[in-house]
């Protein structure tokens, strides 16, 4: 008879061994915010669609100080979310030959952290110059 | 070995025990291990087995990063113990573990047996696209055709890459890092002409699409394969095949 009895571990817990992990725990929570905030504008773009007092009634409803931590939390989760979402993109892509060289991951994580920023600051300025 | 004559230092290593004859589940065994700055955590390990423990059982060959056979989790992390040194943990204690997510045999022993069936069942050599016979000659290939594949065949069969994977953790069918990374290295090799057969392996059950793109397992990789990317690209590769079949009547995901 075989005296082998490989012992499998099990995986309980497993995300909080390891400090990679935690922090892959944390990039993956902050999808709910993205999830939220893009569920908050949708019930705006529907309140848009009832009407004008049903529209100011929402915008009224965001000044509550609630909603204003809850964009502010979601500001700061967003941004997190983008930065990690773009430090693995490297990993996801085909490589990038550029004149015979193959595009170093920096590049890839830094060309699209700087196209979010500048989306995001276009985004803003461009809603600023119509609300004045 | 360490000479009498440094002043000698002494670590802690403690390792996870597992005898499958007595015992019921693993458990740590700490011995403290005299120790010279040129010691490999490897070498640790031997010197218990030498002086101290002859029962504790482990695997290595060329204690030089090339085997790919002294993989071990040291404080939780997956490396080769060959080039990882006790200096760098000393004075606190090190902890020695088999890799994780592969069952125990023995103490550091894991069993491997479910890796080389996914290693065999990527097919991992070169399928010619037509017979070729010896008087055509030798391939030849650009180095542009080279780079496509270069890293991806520098894998060593470490299996750090899966010890680092939650997925294949949870899920021990999924084919995993480092026999993606070798389906790859031959799908994209200009000499093959078996990527049909080795994209059904992709696209099932067990293929691409357990990964969450955690991305550990290129980051642990000691021959910066990055297997990660493999596996990604051929996600993409996937969803391509399957909205090609809309398009192309041959061809494209069953
Ligand atoms: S891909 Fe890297 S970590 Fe994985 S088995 Fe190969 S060499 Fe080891
Ligand atoms: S003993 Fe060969 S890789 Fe460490």
């Amino acid at each position: 008879m075989s005296k082998r009895r490989p012992y499998v571990r099990p995986m309980d817990g497993w995300w909080r061994k390891n400090p990679y992990f935690v922090e892959y725990m944390i990039h993956e929570g902050t999808a709910f915010f993205v999830a939220a905030y893009a569920a908050v504008l949708l019930v705006g773009l529907v309140r848009l669609s009832q009407g004008e007092a049903a529209w100011n009634g929402w915008l009224h409803s965001l000044t509550s100080p609630w909603y204003v931590l809850f964009h502010l939390a979601a500001l700061l989760a967003i941004t997190y979310h983008t930065y990690t979402w773009f430090k693995i993109m490297p990993r996801t892509m085909p490589p990038v030959v550029v004149g015979g060289e193959r595009l170093p991951a920096w590049a890839i994580t830094g060309t699209g952290l700087a196209v979010a920023a500048a989306a995001g600051i276009g985004l803003l300025a461009f809603v600023w110059g119509m609300a004045r | 070995m360490p000479h009498m004559s440094d002043i000698q230092k002494v670590i802690e290593i403690e390792v996870l025990r597992y005898n499958p004859e007595t015992d019921k589940a693993p458990s740590s065994q700490v011995f403290e291990v005299p120790f010279t700055d040129d010691m490999s955590v490897l070498q640790g390990v031997q010197y218990i087995k030498d002086y101290l423990d002859g029962s504790l059982s482990f695997r290595w060959s060329c204690r030089m990063a090339i085997c790919g056979s002294c993989g071990m989790m040291i404080n939780g992390v997956p490396h080769l113990s060959c080039e990882t040194f006790l200096r760098d943990y000393y004075p606190a204690r090190v902890r020695v573990e088999a890799l994780n997510h592969f069952p125990i045999e023995r103490d550091l022993v894991i069993n491997m047996e479910g890796f080389i069936n996914k290693l065999e069942s990527i097919q991992p050599y070169i399928i010619p696209k037509e017979p070729r016979t010896l008087a055509q000659g030798e391939y030849l290939q650009t180095p542009e055709q080279l780079n496509l594949y270069e890293q991806f065949s520098s894998c060593i069969n470490c299996m750090l890459c899966y010890a680092a994977c939650p997925q294949f953790g949870l899920n021990p069918d999924f084919i995993g890092p480092a026999a993606t990374a070798l389906l790859h290295r031959y799908n994209v090799d200009s000499r093959d002409g078996g990527k049909e057969e080795r994209m059904d392996l992709v696209r099932s059950e067990e293929g691409v699409f357990h990964c969450t793109a955690v991305g550990y397992c290129s980051e642990v990789c000691p021959k910066h394969v990055d297997p990660a990317n493999a596996v990604n690209q051929n996600k993409t590769n996937a969803a391509v095949d399957y909205f090609l079949r809309f398009v192309s009547p041959k061809g494209g995901a069953k």
